[in-house]
């Protein structure tokens, strides 16, 4: 540090080394020092006003252990008001639907847009494993977007087989048909599918052998129209349209599932074709859906092709 | 090469410092009080500025019950007279953005910075604000003296006057502005109650704010130093383009008027340095050093130097719209011939002929359709192939419509949920299911053709139609 100064006028700091190396002040600009102080000031505020410091270790666990600001504002508060921003659009539909049969629903379209948009979602989240994601079905999974419908296509029975589930049940014949009839009667499904009339012999062996207490007297899988238009069923398959309830369907297939049955609890290569109950009722699966929800969907299912 | 040419460095040394002179850059260390003067541009001048009325009066105008431009951003909308456009006709925005684009660099090669001179806000902008500070300060050197002056209850009250009539200027800028986009009369009704929202309040401060810094201080310092299109147009400037410039030939050497001196005895060219040119310029830079970065081309010189020229019996014209070409004595070649002008032409042409496309055709409806994918189709106990779709229709017409559905194919089809027409709201997209049913023995390919129309009715009988090419798949033969 030099007391006398030998390079005066050029706004140095008064340090020097070898005689001529000196440090300068060139103070950043005036605005560039507001802009760092208006930042350091808002650094300070945000902590008194925000959470920001993790560590706070005069405080318990239970008292989070962080500096909470004087706003008291947290993530998962502003998350919530955002839910409960969206639940209160929503509730004024939910409100209606509630109060409303599905029928109902159906007849307003503002309402339908809304459970049909809604529902998708609970069709993605509990449906659409085994149905696919648009109700196209999967090998073994019926399709909903078609008219096929075992056990009627109704919103009441598509509400119900949703909230009751479904277990249908054929009994295996390896044991009870000779493989001739096991033939004829495979051939004779076959002939129908097609759109053919199914022979006489056909007919006659369907008859004897009991299929129409399940399949119907015509094949259809109904057993009785009701004078209200329902219909009685007890889940059969209607053999007379084009088609198969199991894949890939054909004679083979037919004959499998002749010989095996469907659902038989002895029986290893039994079809499998079981609908787990949604619903609150007994032996459900633990209540999955609620009522209203089951109504959406019912909804849901009604308009991907073919509610009846 | 060690010998240097010490003959001209000399004369070399003399030009730069000559040339120094003329490099005092404006930085704004000094206020620019320039004078007025009337004439041809100065009437030209007000009279383009008078175009930005349509800016503070264009939202009272009001068409069919409504205002007839709303820039209506939270509903996503724009109404332009009897037109609604909506997000998805913003193509046009783009063709229109092209439009003046290219309108702006059509100008600028043909006559200059017209748009920085007449017609640009901040132009027109300070261009009101110092003639307020005129008319209540004074001429300019009265302006300078009271600048000078110590602070005394009349310049305070003189200042006090200007800034809050710059201030209320600016407020009522920011509030026009704001009206295009939240409509007039609700902004009357909202604003002074606190009833419209912050983002209302901040855009109307920040408008005020900018107007009263940028017109009332600022002034030509945006020009040279802020805006990026004063910059633009100086490299589109070429030799035949027209603007202010100083017959150099004619006026030097430059002389003062001496009486008693005939035209014959003067030895001296027409300008007679009086400095008018300078005087009245409100970037104040001097003209007869040619044309440079802080001419705004605004041609208030010229109207200076043709009042001096009438007044000292010489003829007009000594600054005058004039290309490079022309003050040179080459010969100037007719606007007709010149290559940009017509690559100008085609392009705003065909930008205009867009947007006009765009706004004749937008139609009051609009058809969606949405093929289902997941099943691609499905096959209905009677044998027959079924496909989903969603439609979408959206209004874009100013009543509720009722939308009536059809579809048409090569190959017979059935349609099915379309029975009942669909109720649409105004503005708004409405959804809708259909299903679409073929006989499996008409089906003639996986993927057949198919064309959804609606068709609806407006109160006054018109009748509407929008279309959309769909598919119907089915399965593989």
């Amino acid at each position: 540090m030099a007391d006398h100064n030998p390079f005066p006028g050029e706004n140095n700091t008064g340090h020097f080394w070898d005689d001529n190396i000196r440090e300068l002040n060139n103070p950043p600009p005036q605005w560039w020092m507001i802009a760092l102080w208006v930042s350091v000031a808002w650094f300070v505020l945000y902590g008194i006003l925000y959470p920001m410091f993790p560590v706070m270790p005069w405080q318990s666990q239970e008292e989070g252990g962080f500096s909470k600001g004087l706003l008291g504002w947290t993530s998962i508060q502003e998350y919530e008001q955002g839910v409960a921003q969206v639940e209160a659009v929503r509730a004024e539909y939910e409100d209606q639907i509630a109060d409303m049969s599905a029928e109902q629903v159906l007849e307003d379209p503002g309402l339908t847009q809304y459970t049909l948009a809604s529902a998708k979602v609970l069709f993605g989240d509990y449906c659409s494993a085994c149905h696919g994601s648009g109700g196209q079905g999967n090998p073994g999974y019926p399709v909903l977007a078609d008219d096929n419908w075992l056990y009627g296509g109704s919103l009441a029975k598509i509400s119900e087989s949703i909230t009751n589930g479904r277990k249908g049940a054929m009994t295996a014949h390896k044991d009870i048909l000779t493989e001739a009839e096991v033939d004829q009667l495979a051939r004779f499904t076959v002939e129908l599918a097609e759109g053919g009339e199914g022979r006489e012999a056909g007919w006659k062996l369907f008859n004897e052998k009991g299929c129409t207490a399940c399949h119907g007297q015509e094949a259809n899988g109904i057993l009785a129209e009701l004078p209200d238009g329902s219909i009685v069923t007890v889940g059969a398959a209607n053999l007379t349209d084009s088609l198969w309830r199991f894949e890939p369907g054909g004679y083979e297939s037919a004959k499998h599932t002749i010989l095996y049955g469907v659902n038989q609890p002895n029986v290893e290569q039994t079809r499998d074709a079981v609908m787990p109950a949604f619903g609150d009722a007994a032996g459900s699966l633990e209540g999955k859906l609620e009522p209203d929800q089951i109504k959406k969907l019912a909804i849901y299912v009604h308009s991907l092709g073919g509610g009846q | 090469m060690n010998e240097t040419p010490s003959r001209s460095s000399g004369a070399a040394i003399d030009d730069l410092y000559a040339e120094a002179h003329h490099w005092e850059v404006n930085t704004g260390d000094e206020t620019i009080h320039a004078k007025r003067i009337p004439g041809k541009w100065r009437r030209i001048k007000w009279f383009a500025a008078s175009v930005w009325l349509i800016f503070f009066l264009g939202p009272y105008l009001r068409w069919n019950g409504h205002q007839a431009v709303l820039f209506d951003i939270p509903d996503r909308q724009y109404h332009l007279f009897g037109v609604t456009v909506l997000p998805q006709d913003f193509w046009m925005l783009s063709l229109l953005l092209l439009f003046f684009a290219i309108l702006l660099a059509v100008v600028t090669a043909l006559a200059g910075r017209v748009y920085c001179g007449y017609f640009c806000f901040q132009t027109v902008w300070t261009d009101v604000f110092t003639w307020i500070e005129e008319m209540l300060e004074g001429s300019p050197p009265q302006r300078r003296k009271l600048d000078k002056a110590a602070l005394d209850a009349r310049k305070l009250r003189i200042k006090l006057t200007k800034h809050a009539l710059w201030l209320l200027i600016g407020f009522l800028t920011g509030f026009s502005f704001v009206a295009w986009f939240y409509g007039a009369w609700p902004l009357w009704r909202d604003f002074f109650v606190g009833e419209a929202n912050l983002v209302v309040y901040a855009s109307v401060a920040l408008f005020t704010g900018g107007t009263y810094v940028l017109a009332g201080w600022l002034r030509e310092q945006v020009c040279f130093w802020l805006c990026p299109y004063a910059r633009i147009q100086g490299v589109m400037l070429d030799q035949s383009t027209i603007v202010p410039t100083y017959d150099v030939a004619r006026g030097e050497p430059r002389g003062r008027v001496k009486k008693d001196e005939t035209s014959e005895q003067r030895s001296t060219g027409d300008c007679v340095d009086c400095n008018q040119c300078v005087a009245v310029c409100p970037t104040g830079i001097d003209i007869r050093n040619g044309q440079q970065e802080g001419c705004i081309t605004c041609a208030l010189c010229l109207d200076a130097c043709d009042t001096v020229m009438d007044k000292v019996g010489r003829p007009r014209g000594l600054i005058r719209y004039a290309s490079l070409d022309e003050m040179e004595g080459k010969p100037v070649k007719p606007m007709l011939l010149r290559a940009r002008v017509w690559v100008y032409t085609a392009i705003l042409a065909l930008a205009l002929t867009g947007i006009l496309y765009g706004l004749s055709s937008l139609a009051a409806i609009e058809l969606k359709v949405l093929h289902e994918r997941a099943p691609l189709f499905v096959q209905l106990s009677d044998g027959s192939i079924q496909n989903k779709y969603t439609l979408k229709v959206l209004n874009k017409s100013e009543q509720d419509l009722r939308v009536e559905i059809s579809a048409d194919s090569a190959i017979p089809i059935s349609l099915v949920g379309a029975d009942e027409p669909l109720p649409t709201t105004r503005g708004e997209v409405t959804p809708m299911i259909v299903f679409v049913k073929v006989e499996r023995s008409d089906l003639d390919g996986e993927r057949v053709p198919l064309t959804f129309k609606a068709t609806a009715e407006f109160d006054d009988g018109t009748e509407i139609t929008a279309e959309r090419e769909s598919a119907f798949f089915g399965p593989a033969r």
